[in-house]
């Protein structure tokens, strides 16, 4: 029996990258609220668009590197990350111009809206694929660990190594960064507050004076912005893959639908949710079993509940749980 | 049909017989037939969406059930996998579905309180640890036994054609599940519950080796048509080949791809005269009620909630039949190349260039999306061969643009859908 190890593991396979994944889920699910809240659809382009937003942040930073200029210990993505949004940001507010615009000045049914983002989710996807190809594409560059497992053993003496990478810790630092701002800016600036008052009660909202349209603006800019985040720090994590993304729009729907659709601080719950139950079902836990249990109880197999590539479906059945119990999510949320 | 709706089939018809012409007669039959497939896809998803108004995003659960149950239908049983583990396998799955109606009828029976949920965690647990005990050694087993070559179940070994309707009933089962738990949810989170269901499907099938083989895929499936080599074998064939002026190779493939189109044809006509027989009874109408107001519609005293459930079931089990259709026209099922892209949101392309409210509409998008899909591709590589034509060989920009021709058709559908949703939103034929 041997707690410390058993913790260490734990942590080093579940709570580690659990937490990273979560916070991906909790920006790419902000995301889909705001855009609930707001615009009052279901955005299927989401997962497209964190990948279109993160395309664009890829070939700045290969533009970067080959440039000779880098940031330190630091991914030189991060660098490119700014020019990422504003790119991906003018895109989407042109997606906005040239399509959605006329749906919502003829205030169409919202499944009609939804069409719609299909549309421009095939578009996004084939832009995509266009400009950098199908391809897993690597962009991560800096150090790669902030403690690597060998450094962690010798420097505690136990058996288990705990490895934190560095695009974990940047992960978490970066999104807790992005969504104090968000939140700020919601709560605390003239526009953020317009914003809320619109998702509110839209009527009222107009009412009083606030500009629709640039409501909207905003709207779009902050969901650029929080989609090449999300993006960036899910290719920097793990990969790069146009598919991967859009395969991404399942469990960020199941984050921001468990959180309660339309409240920002659902989405960041939902998320961590999602990604800490995906981690646990799907990991196998003979080694911490192992560790914890005495050695007639250790488990023979992998001590796995579900196999890996059950994850959707552990999103899923979340998704429903929740929803048979709490038809409108953990945190209450809007439905319309 | 009016004059306008046969000019455009005649227009579509045109196309697939100018691919004849222009490429080879082989190619436009295997537009045709896929094209046959699109079309009832179509049918089946514009009977939930035209006429009922459900946002069903699962299609390819649906196609992928279908093509499953045209390998538990129609390959042969594996006598082996059955003796070392079949009867232990069919008895945990028991064991699971039987924990699921416990926690149900337990959820019915009890008080809502806490000793309720306790009650059910403990049910829902214990039994989930029951099934995996169960079920584990004798998936193991299985797909242990010469795993190259089988090493999962097999089939009924009944004749193919019977595994279409079989799809349809397995599709309906699946349907009637998610509708019970997801129908009385609103729109869009229909929608997200239909996405994440086509996905566990396609996980389940490239996973649960012992059914499907998984992503070893099941091949050699029986057909209902000859083999092309026994057709080059056989004199009188070859002679009539002649006598056509044809060389008995391009003969036998013509006559294979001819004797699909024939039998996907009749699937196809009996299940547009059935849908368009619905559309225009009493039943259509009503759900057509229900569709534009569904509060008038329940003060009425129509039931929403099992008018949506039965649409929802049908529509799914024609989506089924139509992926038994195609996994027995591949010859094959390849749990692996399902992707919602293809086999989900093409579909929907389909319905809504076509007419979405209109089933010749849906047949027509079927069509004619399916034959943009497979042509888009060589006419994109056409046109970058143009825009490149002026630059120098081996420039990076030429060979990207060349390489990335293929990527053109995801734009193309989407811009076809944009184009048809501001500018047509009724579709190419119209809801009468």
């Amino acid at each position: 029996m041997d707690y410390l190890n058993a913790l260490v593991a734990f942590a080093n396979f579940v709570l580690v990258p659990g937490t990273a994944y979560g916070a991906q889920l909790a920006l790419g699910a902000l995301g889909v609220t705001l855009i609930y809240g707001i615009l009052r659809f279901s955005n299927f382009a989401h997962g497209d668009t964190m990948a279109f937003g993160t395309m664009f942040v890829i070939l700045i930073t290969w533009g970067f590197q080959s440039a000779g200029i880098s940031f330190g210990p630091l991914p030189t993505a991060l660098l490119a990350l700014p020019f990422g949004i504003a790119l991906t940001g003018l895109f989407l507010i042109g997606t906005d111009k040239v399509v959605y615009q006329f749906y919502r000045q003829r205030k169409v049914k919202p499944v009609v809206l939804v069409m719609v983002s299909l549309g421009v989710m095939f578009i996004m996807n084939g832009l995509t694929r266009f400009i950098i190809g199908p391809n897993d594409q690597r962009f991560a560059d800096g150090e790669r660990f902030i403690i690597s497992a060998r450094d962690f053993k010798t420097m505690t003496g136990l058996d288990e190594g705990l490895a934190i990478k560095s695009t974990q810790g940047i992960t978490l630092i970066t999104a807790i960064i992005v969504v104090a701002v968000l939140f700020w800016f919601l709560n605390k600036t003239r526009t953020g507050k317009s914003m809320r008052a619109f998702s509110d009660n839209e009527d009222l909202a107009l009412l009083s004076g606030i500009n629709p349209e640039r409501v909207v603006l905003y709207t779009w800019l902050i969901v650029a912005a929080l989609a090449t985040v999300a993006g960036t720090l899910y290719g920097l994590d793990k990969s790069f893959k146009p598919f991967t993304y859009f395969q991404l729009l399942l469990p960020i729907f199941a984050a921001a639908i468990v959180g309660g659709l339309g409240n920002p601080l659902g989405a960041i719950a939902g998320g961590f949710v999602i990604a800490f139950s995906e981690v646990t079902i799907t990991y196998a836990f003979k080694k911490v079993g192992n560790y914890v249990l005495p050695d007639a109880l250790a488990p023979d197999g992998l001590a796995q509940l579900l196999s890996t590539d059950y994850k959707f479906a552990v999103s899923f059945a979340i998704l429903i749980i929740v929803l048979l119990f709490k038809p409108t999510g953990l945190f209450k949320g809007q439905s319309v | 049909m009016t004059a306008r709706d046969a000019l455009l089939f005649v227009f579509v018809g045109c196309l697939i017989i100018g691919t004849g012409f222009v490429q080879s007669w082989n190619s436009a039959l295997l537009i045709l037939n896929m094209g046959l497939i699109s079309a009832i896809m179509a049918l089946g998803v514009n009977l939930q969406w035209g006429l009922a108004g459900l946002f069903n995003v699962g299609v390819m659960g649906f196609v992928a059930l279908g093509g499953l149950a045209a390998v538990v239908t129609s390959m042969p049983a594996n006598a082996e996998e059955w003796s070392v583990g079949g009867v232990r396998v069919i008895f945990g799955l028991l064991l699971g579905a039987g924990t699921i109606i416990a926690t149900i009828m337990l959820r019915q029976r009890m008080a809502a309180d806490r000793a309720r949920n306790l009650a059910t965690l403990v049910v829902l647990i214990g039994g989930f640890f029951l099934f995996r005990a169960v079920f584990d050694p004798g998936v193991d087993a299985i797909e242990s036994v010469n795993p190259a070559a089988t090493g999962y179940l097999g089939g009924l070994g009944l004749p193919v054609l019977v595994a279409w309707p079989v799809g349809g009933l397995l599709a309906a089962g699946a349907a009637w599940i998610i509708g019970k738990t997801a129908l009385g949810l609103r729109s869009d989170y229909l929608a997200i519950a239909t996405l994440g269901i086509a996905e566990i499907i396609i996980a389940i099938l490239k996973n649960e080796d012992w059914l499907s083989r998984g992503v070893k895929n099941v091949v050699g499936l029986p057909r209902p048509v000859p083999y092309e080599i026994d057709l080059q074998n056989s004199e009188s064939f070859v002679e009539r080949a002649a006598g056509l002026g044809l060389d008995p190779t391009t003969a036998s493939t013509l006559y294979v791809k001819l004797g699909y189109s024939i039998l996907f044809a009749i699937v196809l006509i009996i299940l547009l005269w059935l849908a368009q027989k619905a559309l225009n009874s009493p039943w259509g109408r009503m759900m057509r009620a229900i569709r534009d107001n569904e509060v008038a519609a329940e003060a009425m005293g129509k039931d929403v909630t099992a008018r949506h459930l039965q649409v929802f079931i049908l529509g799914s089990a024609i989506c089924g039949i139509a992926g038994a259709m195609m996994t027995t026209l591949d010859g094959q099922l390849t749990p692996g190349t399902y992707q919602p892209l293809r086999y989900t949101f093409l579909i929907w392309v389909m319905v809504i260039v076509g007419g979405s409210g209109n089933n010749l509409g849906a047949v027509l998008g079927g069509f004619l999306i399916w034959f943009l899909w497979v042509q888009v591709e060589p006419i994109g590589l056409l046109v970058m061969q143009g825009v490149t034509a002026g630059m120098a060989d081996g420039y990076w920009l030429k060979d990207h643009l060349l390489d990335s021709a293929a990527h053109m058709r995801l734009l193309t559908m989407g811009l076809v859908l944009l184009l048809v949703l501001r500018f047509s939103p009724r579709g190419l034929i119209p809801e009468r």
